[in-house]
This record gives structure tokens, sequence and C-alpha cells, in this order.
């Protein structure tokens, strides 16, 4: 049913330079190195750090989901190579999210390491999540499209709707006592995931 | 009268602060002779220790204390003791200022999320107070209560905790020489982010223990309830011992990472306090009783 859709006239004909969404994206980072300069990032650098790229690593994933609804909502082809540039600005944040855990909270001490992905669930649903975010990295090449073929690629990169409830999850569960964020995390998915379903359940009616 | 302004002049600044203070020293002479108690590691520099703090009546953030706690006016602050007490009592600060020497104690403090600073309180032994009002012999118990006032502290309009904020502890935890009923830092008065005017240091235990902003000490026979283990008491028990043997189920106690440190610690057994206070859990099992 999306053929009737895309037949009609979109409003935007140029194409959406992706680097200038690249240069926009590193804006968190630089705000993240301009902090440390200045020595503001509070008593407690590193898990400062660490909250900062969770943060901005579960916003652009739900950047990356808002594409599609935004495709069709406001028939906006134009925005569909943003899934890409999207996803992958959010495997940047996830990368340097995992690092900070890896080197400089544990510092790779592995005993403590082996201990917190065998035992403690916020941290290994963030590892899935993460090793999931990897994989469609990998995978997210015109190339990986080719070889895959287009149907297994699209199944895999379907996965994104579980990484992106495992890594509100992983926020939902660490935090201590103050819920409100993770919460309005949950509820921005919540919509996302629930306008697929929607599109999907009208879709098979028809 | 000796114990207000007058005696600023007479004022020994402690050792441990390193810049001083004049404008905001200590109202009163302590003693700034180290103590058996206190540590001689390095302190956590001033600037941390107002600036990064655990105080949801302000707010969850580490550092919405430090910037809402000017709300809260410590001016004609009264705390009562009460309960199974011969002698109940209502003492404002300079009372209370008056009741024992003060003394400067250096503690380590080590909070639940596995972080930890060195902290150079101002008070005196709780059990100095406890002494004073003569508890009955059916005090087991003794219990903590925070003021309750939206007003003066924004965070109590949400639902991050049941308000006030309560804590407990066993009598003999209380009596311990350890447990400080504290009005200072840093040489100087308890600035309102870290619990003024008055508050208890238990440094062997996780900091959430340490009630802040004290209005009400009460005397109990039954264990009282308290705020983290009422909000969720799988993660957080009534005892809270310093303990790297068992683990918050959500993360290790194993470490704790020294704020100013890159490198995390060891986490000690009761903090390092093992000395003074592991005869109180002799006939306890510490991973039942967390």
């Amino acid at each position: 049913m999306h053929q009737a859709r895309e037949l009609r006239p979109s409003r935007l004909k140029v194409g959406i330079d992706t680097r200038f969404i690249w240069l926009i994206s590193t804006i968190p980072l630089l705000t993240l190195c301009g902090r440390a300069i200045m020595g503001e990032l509070t008593a407690n650098p590193i898990e400062f750090i660490s909250q900062f790229t969770g943060w901005w690593t579960l916003f652009s994933l739900l950047l990356t989901l808002c594409v599609t609804p935004i495709r069709y909502l406001f028939s906006l082809p134009v925005v569909f190579p943003l899934r890409r540039t999207f996803g992958l600005i959010t495997f940047v944040y996830a990368t340097i999210h995992f690092l900070t855990w890896l080197v400089l909270d544990q510092f790779f001490d592995w005993t403590e390491i082996a201990l917190d992905l065998s035992k403690r669930p916020f941290i290994y649903i963030g590892f899935v999540a993460f090793a999931g975010l990897f994989i469609l990295a990998l995978t997210s090449t015109n190339r990986a499209k080719v070889v895959l073929g287009s149907l297994r690629w699209r199944r895999l990169h379907k996965s994104i709707y579980l990484i992106a409830i495992l890594g509100v999850t992983h926020f939902f569960i660490l935090v201590k006592r103050d819920v409100w964020e993770p919460l309005m995390f949950a509820a921005v998915l919540f919509v996302l995931l629930g306008y697929r379903l929607f599109l999907q359940l009208s879709n098979g009616r028809r | 009268m000796q114990g207000g302004v007058a005696s600023l002049a007479a004022m020994a600044i402690s050792p441990a602060s390193a810049k001083p203070r004049d404008e905001r020293n200590f109202p009163v002479k302590f003693e700034s002779k180290k103590s058996e108690f206190s540590t001689g590691e390095e302190l956590t520099t001033y600037s941390d220790v107002t600036r990064y703090n655990n105080f949801y009546e302000f707010g969850t953030g580490k550092e919405d204390p430090f910037e809402q706690a000017h709300r809260l006016k410590t001016d004609g602050w009264t705390i009562q003791i009460i309960g199974e007490v011969h002698r109940p009592q209502r003492l404002d600060i300079d009372q209370l200022l008056r009741l024992a020497p003060l003394q400067e104690r250096i503690y380590r403090l080590r909070c639940v999320e596995a972080w930890s600073m060195v902290i150079p309180w101002i008070g005196f032994p709780l059990s100095k107070l406890l002494d004073a009002v003569r508890p009955t012999g059916n005090a087991r118990y003794v219990e903590f209560i925070s003021l309750h006032d939206p007003e003066q502290m924004p965070g109590q309009r949400g639902a991050s905790l049941d308000w006030p904020y309560k804590e407990g502890l066993r009598l003999d935890e209380a009596m311990n020489p350890l447990t400080l009923l504290t009005l200072g830092l840093y040489g100087e008065v308890l600035p309102n982010q870290n619990g003024a005017p008055v508050r208890i240091v238990v440094p062997w235990k996780y900091g959430f223990k340490s009630a802040k902003s004290i209005v009400t000490i009460k005397l109990t026979e039954k264990k009282p309830a308290t705020s983290w283990n009422l909000a969720n008491p799988r993660e957080y028990g009534f005892y809270s011992n310093v303990n790297p043997h068992v683990s918050h189920p959500r993360w290790s106690q194993r470490k704790e990472r020294r704020i100013g440190e890159f490198l995390k610690r060891d986490t000690e057994m009761f903090n390092g306090y093992s000395k003074w206070v592991a005869g109180l859990y002799r006939d306890l099992d510490l991973s039942k009783h967390y």
C-alpha cells in the first residue's frame, strides 16, 4: 500500500546532504570535549561521560526510528537515506559509550568485566544491544545489501527494534530511583513502534 | 553567647582546611588534633564535597543539591529527641553545640553507588546526645527523621522517595564512638547541601544511612522503617554496612571510585572500620542482613 503514497508528489525534491547531518552529530561530542577542557565533567567525570554518551546513543537511536514515520506521514522519501546516517551516528555514540565502560570505568579489569557481563542485567542487556548495533553497522553498506539479498538484509535490520527496546531497558534498570528520563525514552519508543505495528495491521487488513 | 560569634577569633583553624575560609569559619572552637578515628588519607577537595551530593530532597541530580539547597532555611532550627527516653528534649543548634566538645573527624564516605570521598567532618559522638536524654530500658533503635518541607526542599514535590526521609540504627550502632553527630565540615558550618544544620555520619555504612537535616531523633523499641529500604527492600537493607562481598543486585560493591582518582580501589569491609565495628555484627549473617 506504500506505493500509493509514493505516487503522491514529494514536497521536498532535493536530496539531503548527509555530510551536513554528520557535522551536526558532532555537536554533543564537541560539547563533551569542551566540558572536559573546562573541567566541567563533575566530580565523577567517568560517570558523567558514561551517562552523557549513553543518553545521546538512545537519542540518535530514536531519531533513526523517526525517519520512516516522517517519510510516510509527510510524504518525504528524501529523508529515507537518513536511516543509515542516524543509525551509524547511533553506533558511533554507542561505541564511545561502550569504550567508556571498558576502558575508563573498568580499565580492562577482566574479572570485574566478566562478573558484570554474567551477573548484571543492565550490563549484559547493554552489551547485547551494542553487539547488535555492531552487526547492523557492519552490514550497513550497499554492498552488504547486495550480498545478503534485499529480503534477508531487511529482516536483519528489523532487529533495530529489538535493539531499541534493549537500549531503553538498559537505561531503565540502571537508574536508582528517578525513572522520569528512561520513561520519556520508553514513551517515545512506544509511539514509534506502535506506529509501525499500526501500519502492519492496517496493511494486513486491506 | 560564648558559643556564638565571639569565639570566632579564638577559633583554631584545622590543619585539614587547606584554605582558610574566614567568613564562614565554624562558630565555636573545635578539637583539631587528629582523632584516633581519623584517616590520614588525602582529602577530597572542598569543591567536590560540596558539589557532588546525593540529597534527593533537592533533586536526584548530583549537582541539584548544590544548586537548590540555598532554599533551605536553617535559622531557628531545632531538633527534638523523643520516644523511649527519660528526658525528651528540644534543642536549638546553640544548645547542641554546647552539649559536648567538638572534634574534627576525617572519615571515608562510601556511597552505595560505588564512589567514595574522604571528608573532614566536625561534630561529636552521637552517644553524648543519647546519654544526655537517657534512653529507657525499652530503647533498642534510634530513628532519624529529616525535614519535610517541599517549599524549602523542591525535590520533595516529586515522589522520588516517601517523605520525610527516615533512617535508623540499632542503639548499639548509634552509641558506637564512630557515629558522629555532625555540624560542620572543612572547618566551617555544614553547607546546606551537605545536610545542614545537623546530620549524622556513620562511616562504616553506605552514605544513605547518614541522615541529613535532622529534625527528630526518636528512640524506639521496634526497628524503624527506613526510606531506601521502603523504596526497594531487595536492594537496600536496614543495615547497609559497606561490604565488598555482598553485591548490590544491579552492580558490584567490590570496588569503588574515589572521587578525584582514575583507577578504582578495592572496597574494604565496613569501609575500613572493622576494628571498631566488626564486633557489633558477630552473631549476624551479613549476607542475609545486608
